[in-house]
């Protein structure tokens, strides 16, 4: 399960603390172990269209969520918000898979990794944390553009 | 050392199966629920084979027998905590026995005139403490919000005890009632009931006692414990999941209000309003939990038997060579008190730079059961600054070697992140 590039984003986050501006920040939390992320996310135009200029955050949480959080957030800034999305679909599939897919290293690059973490359902929620709070955020800031 | 482990463990089937990459299970994980002996299955298993039938209803040989194998159960389990069998209230869990109570309480208000002492409103304190677990916690804050009393609460002290140093202040004239537990399920402390509940009845305060982390673990006696309520489950005392008990005091139970109401629990009925039975069936309404009720008896059983002198002792000696061990480990901080004094054998821990989630996942790949988590205790965990704990708990049957195998797979896991 804890793959050498789970461990490196672990010990050195990307895009780490929180920046501005921002369209939206949200607090998600996992309730049954505490987890937390604090995730603002920064879009540039409108509707799916729009491109995540920035996505940045603080968390706690095992190695699992921030590195999750970490690897979610190279992945997505830069790409429009229809694509992030669909790598957002294609990782919950994965950690719905119970080890059972196999994962598409062109569309989950480094998020790949994660392939194991499914199938300790335990830590799934783990891995998740972060794509939902940005997710989340995501929507709140289209809606707000709206 | 730790002759009652290697006596008894043949009793558990479950312990003797093995768990992820073939290594044979290490459950310390009783603090969430333990494993069962084979006495409680069969007693189960006998009870729907021989005597299956709904009790206190029909008048037909099996409901006969079900009706005996539940009131003599009854009888069991209240003798194990040195109470009458009538004052012995089967509940769903722990949980569900607290909230009978909050709920009884705020029902109290408009029930007539014998329950009045029980009504909850503005200006009353209920008074928990900042150890307790969600579940005697949320009930009376939700019974505060419903009535407009106010809630308040011991502190902890720095080493993991309840700060007393208020309590004169925190317990007075305004308490209604007081909730605590007996034992930390994430501290492993064991707090001074009878102290508390003195001061509590000096006022006329009610005192709810949550013995889900003691009554399993010490010689428990109602009688001694001073208290006026006292919950447990029977799924964390070798018996089934699905029953807990609440005990009251006779005379408590007899004035207060139902909370769950419907079959079982009246008295005679018409269309527009009913009056309702005596306890314990008054708190006992539809079809009760019989099998779960006849499992429980021989859990008690069974640890009486063992003795609870003897299992206190066995878990004592636990208790003191897992301090031992897994606190001198550098990089390892004890959560709790680190003197066996008035200490279970529930023992938290954080290891530096490593989140609880990733040390239990070490040991889980080591077949290493133990709880990560807050333990539903948040309070507790903001109280000592930090978002988690590891938690090893211990019961009847686990060995000394198992604590060297826990000790073995922290330091793994801190070899595997790097810490050391």
């Amino acid at each position: 399960m804890y793959q050498e590039i789970i461990l490196d984003h672990y010990r050195n986050p990307q895009h780490r603390g929180l920046r501005e501006p921002f369209g939206a920040e949200v607090h998600h939390v996992n309730p049954t172990c505490g987890d937390e992320i604090t995730l603002r996310v920064a879009l540039e135009g409108a509707g799916d269209d729009a491109v995540v200029k920035d996505v940045s955050y603080e968390n706690q949480g095992c190695s699992i969520s921030q590195a999750s959080a970490s690897v979610m957030s190279e992945l997505i800034i830069g790409r429009s918000v229809k694509d992030a999305m669909r790598v957002g679909e294609e990782f919950l599939a994965l950690m719905q898979s119970r080890g059972e897919l196999e994962p598409d290293e062109d569309i989950l690059e480094d998020a790949v990794a994660f392939a194991g973490v499914s199938r300790y359902p335990a830590r799934v929620k783990c891995a998740l944390l972060g794509w939902m709070a940005w997710k989340d955020a995501t929507a709140q800031t289209l809606e707000k553009a709206s | 050392m730790s002759l009652l482990a290697e006596e008894i463990r043949k009793d558990f089937p479950i312990l003797g199966r093995t768990v992820r990459n073939g290594n044979p299970l290490v459950y310390l994980d009783s603090g969430a629920t333990s494993q069962k002996p084979r006495r409680v299955l069969d007693a189960e298993r006998a009870f729907y084979e021989k005597h299956n039938a709904a009790v206190h209803r029909g008048a037909h040989l099996l409901a006969e027998e079900a009706t005996d194998a539940f009131e003599a159960a009854r009888a069991t389990i209240g003798a194990f905590v040195g109470a009458p069998a009538g004052e012995i209230v089967f509940t769903k869990n722990a949980t569900e026995a607290i909230n009978l109570v909050a709920y009884s309480l705020s029902n109290a208000a408009t029930f007539g005139p014998e329950a009045a002492r029980f009504a909850v409103g503005p200006g009353d304190e209920i008074v928990v403490t900042e150890m307790e677990h969600h579940a005697n916690l949320v009930p009376w804050q939700e019974l505060c919000r419903r009535t407009g009393a106010t809630l308040r609460w011991f502190g902890l002290t720095d080493d993991g005890r309840l700060d007393l140093s208020n309590l004169d202040e925190l317990v007075g004239p305004r308490t209604k009632l007081v909730a605590l537990t007996q034992q930390s399920n994430v501290l492993g402390t064991v707090n001074p009931v009878p102290l508390i509940a003195e001061r509590a009845h000096a006022f006329g305060a009610f005192v709810l006692v949550d013995g889900a982390q003691s009554v399993p673990h010490l010689p428990v006696d109602v009688t001694a414990l001073g208290a006026d309520f006292l919950v447990f489950s029977g799924h964390k005392m070798l018996g089934p999941l699905g029953i807990g008990v609440l005990w009251g005091r006779r005379e408590l139970l007899e004035s207060m209000p139902p909370f769950i109401t419907g079959g079982s629990m009246i008295e005679v009925v018409q269309l527009e309003q009913s009056t309702y039975a005596a306890p314990p069936q008054r708190f006992e309404a539809g079809v009760p939990v019989t099998a779960q009720a006849v499992g429980l008896a021989a859990a008690c059983d069974y640890l009486t038997d063992l003795g609870m002198d003897r299992v206190a002792e066995h878990e004592h000696e636990l208790a003191v060579y897992a301090l031992e061990t897994v606190g001198s480990i550098p990089g390892v901080r004890i959560i709790g008190p680190t003197d066996t004094a008035a200490r279970g054998a529930t023992v938290s821990f954080v290891v530096d730079g490593i989140h609880p989630h990733d040390v239990g996942q070490v040991l889980d790949d080591e077949g290493v059961a133990v709880r990560v988590g807050h333990h539903c205790a948040w309070p507790l965990c903001r109280r000592y600054g930090i978002p988690a704990t590891t938690r090893a708990s211990f019961y009847v049957y686990n060995t000394l070697s198992e604590i060297d195998a826990l000790a073995e797979g922290v330091r793994r896991a801190q070899k595997f992140f790097g810490t050391v």
